[in-house]
């Protein structure tokens, strides 16, 4: 019967990761509902972007104290998931301490995994203390109201509550090994679980064994319930970082992608011999015309929806947002997190019809995001610059200014000013194209 | 000041024959606006003086699109763009100047795939090649000791990573640089761009160029040091707002130099 606990890990690994998976075919398929987008230019320049944002941590540092902090955690978890491999084969094989026979190599992997496992206790109460008990406002505008919130605290609360465990299984061990319990064998350096002896004083064998099996469980099971709260979760970061620093816009930041639907028009309007009345040219026809701009997550690219799912909510664009600042509706945060929530709406409405869409009679554009927020943005990239996973949320603004301006002639009335004055003048301003020389006799 | 400025128009240089060193793209706040008119003129007096070689579209210039693109209108923006690049292509333009970053950013960036590539650099990154060559030379003159604090122009800084022409100039102005608490990588917007220029803001508790001035103020500066017309306008207004006009001045890193050298 010893076999027994080695199907049920068997099993319990197989669902966690199984399911897992499915959510994750999930995401990539919700993904490319966007529009395509070629982005796999210049790969040498991408890995390097991806190795200094996302596992460089290049601009988490930027603001120092919550960079260092982050940096913890994120060593520490990268880093104890070596142990994870071992519990892993322990779990399927029915072994312990598989590792053992490394000896030294391995007191020296135990000991760093424990005390990186204290300073990611320390980080995620000082992430807590932050955002619970500092208040900082980034974490406390409209949009964290809800789920948001609580998300956040849950993420913190797993990553404790997954250490504490960790620590508690080495320090049982510990105890069992110094009795020269039977399995236990003496292996691993326990710099900071060794202090945890108190509060096994005068437990027999028996009763050191269940709390050490206890925490191995309910660790591997945490770690793999942890692994499938990704998904429900701005914690997926995690993950998507790495494909979205890589998928980044490498040009510069005052460069906005020129409409390739416009130019064809545009260039036919220009040409002298296009003839206006020609019957379109049958092999040209595309079907349906483009739409322009964006108001809905399909009219996105590929890769803006894959920064709506990578957001972590952070806030940093927020906080440096210009519009944001001084009290505008406007929140780039929100901008990503709205247009995730759409498209998670948009995936569960597929998910129910079987597999596809069925209109809902809501969309991006005003069922989430607001004209008045679109119009508040000054287009000054603070948001893009703060983002410490190389998000764009102003290109998704600008996709939606577009929508409101070509499809639906709905700009403010001062901009259509502004732009029957560069149509008929050249300039923004009433002035005559002739007086625009006259400057230099003033 | 001295009203002996020249400013050759390409219709007249190409008429000579002749195409100049470097195309002064003057933008419609550089042509329209009283205000982008001195630093214009002011931009035009240190070409003069340095002897560069330049010419201006004059009336065949027109707006570059960039209002119309920020604010979401592609078609009018291309029809502006395409227009231009013709006229520029056809006077073979090679290199482009401008004392707007919007101009700038459009020009250099949104333009080349529309068929228009040009070198295209800011008025301080032509005026810091100045100095580089020996052709044009700073001297500290009436800045000499004051503190002068540079508001970075977003199309110019975050949007083109530049940074560092405008500072260099005004160090050789023997001022004194002092930097807001937000600038570079993380400067402020004035509130101008995207178009924000030509409408009233959406509702909120304060105005973006007010907050931008506070910043400025904190670092009790002589001058408010600019890069970019609609900057300009909006930290005057700021400073206006706060009653320090008298004070402090806002001008375009172009007219410390012209300024301190009485041009």
């Amino acid at each position: 019967m010893s076999w027994i606990p080695q199907i049920i890990f068997a099993v319990i690994l197989f669902l966690g990761i199984a399911y897992f998976t499915r959510n994750i075919r999930k995401i990539v398929r919700n993904i490319k509902l966007g529009k395509k987008i070629d982005r796999t230019d210049n790969p040498g320049e991408r890995w390097k972007h991806m190795t200094r944002i996302a596992l460089g941590q290049q601009k988490m540092v930027v603001r120092p104290v919550a960079g260092l902090m982050h940096i913890i955690v994120y060593v520490g978890f990268i880093i104890i998931n070596i142990e994870v491999l071992e519990i892993i084969i322990d779990g399927l094989f029915g072994t312990h301490r598989i590792f053992a026979p490394l000896g030294s190599v391995y007191d020296f992997l135990i000991g760093s995994f424990e005390i990186l496992a204290l300073l990611v206790i320390v980080a995620v109460t000082v992430f807590w203390l932050r955002r619970n008990t500092l208040k900082l406002s980034r974490f406390w505008y409209p949009e964290m109201k809800g789920w948001p919130k609580k998300d956040a605290d849950y993420i913190l609360y797993f990553e404790l509550v997954l250490m504490v465990l960790f620590l508690t299984m080495n320090g049982a061990d510990y105890q069992l090994q110094q009795m020269g319990a039977d399995h236990y064998v003496q292996a691993g350096a326990f710099p900071v679980s060794q202090f945890l002896a108190p509060l096994f004083d005068g437990l027999t064998e028996g009763a050191l064994v269940i709390i050490e099996r206890t925490a191995w469980w309910l660790h591997i099971v945490g770690i793999l319930i942890f692994l499938n709260y990704l998904y429900y979760s701005k914690h997926l970061h995690i993950l998507l970082a790495f494909p979205n620093t890589w998928f980044a816009n490498l040009k510069p930041m005052g460069q906005f992608n020129n409409l390739e639907s416009v130019t064809k028009e545009v260039k036919l309007m220009m040409d002298p011999d296009a003839d206006p009345f020609a019957a379109p040219d049958p092999a040209e026809d595309e079907g349906e015309p483009e739409k322009f701009g964006a108001s809905d997550v399909m009219d996105l690219n590929q890769v803006q929806l894959l920064n709506a799912y990578t957001c972590t909510e952070c806030g940093r664009c927020t906080n440096e947002c210009p519009a944001s600042q001084t009290g505008k509706k406007l929140s780039p945060r929100k901008i990503m997190m709205d247009t995730r929530d759409r498209l998670e709406e948009v995936g569960k409405n597929i998910d129910s019809n079987n597999g596809e869409f069925v209109g809902d009679g809501k969309q991006l554009l005003g069922d989430y995001i607001t004209a008045e927020e679109l119009w508040a943005c000054t287009s000054c990239n603070a948001c893009v610059q703060a983002c410490p996973v190389s998000i764009n949320p102003l290109s998704i603004i600008m996709d939606m200014r577009r929508y409101l301006v070509m499809e639906q002639s709905a700009a403010p009335a001062e901009l259509n000013n502004m732009m029957s004055n560069v149509e008929n003048n050249g300039a923004p301003w009433p002035f005559n194209q002739m007086d625009r020389l006259n400057w230099k006799n003033d | 000041m001295s009203e002996t400025i020249t400013v050759p128009t390409m219709a007249e240089m190409a008429a000579q024959g002749k195409s100049p060193e470097v195309l002064f793209w003057v933008g419609c706040a550089g042509s329209f606006d009283d205000r982008a008119k001195k630093i214009t003129k002011a931009f035009v007096k240190i070409l003069n003086k340095a002897g560069v070689d330049f010419a201006v579209l004059g009336t065949e210039e027109s707006c570059t699109g960039d209002p119309a693109k920020r604010a979401g209108n592609e078609f009018l923006f291309q029809m502006q763009a395409v227009t231009n690049i013709e006229v520029l292509n056809a006077y073979e333009i090679k290199k482009i100047v401008t004392a707007c970053p919007h101009c700038f950013n459009t020009i250099k960036n949104e333009y080349p795939q529309l068929g228009g590539e040009y070198e295209v650099v800011h008025h301080t990154q032509l005026l810091t090649s100045l100095l580089e060559e020996g052709r044009l030379q700073i001297e500290g003159g009436k800045f000499k000791g004051k503190r002068i604090t540079f508001h970075d122009p977003c199309y110019l800084g975050r949007a083109n990573n530049v940074y560092e022409a405008p500072r260099e100039l005004i160090r050789k102005l023997d001022a004194e640089l002092v930097e807001m608490k937000n600038c570079r990588k993380k400067g402020l917007c004035c509130g101008a761009g995207g178009a924000q220029m030509f409408k009233e803001s959406e509702p909120g508790n304060q105005e973006v160029n007010i907050k931008r001035t506070e910043q400025a103020l904190e670092t009790q500066p002589d001058v408010i040091a600019a890069g970019c017309p609609f900057c300009n306008t909006m930290m005057t207004d700021g400073v206006k707002n706060k009653e320090k006009e008298g004070a402090i001045e806002v001008l375009d890193v172009a007219e410390l130099i012209a300024n301190a050298e009485d041009l």
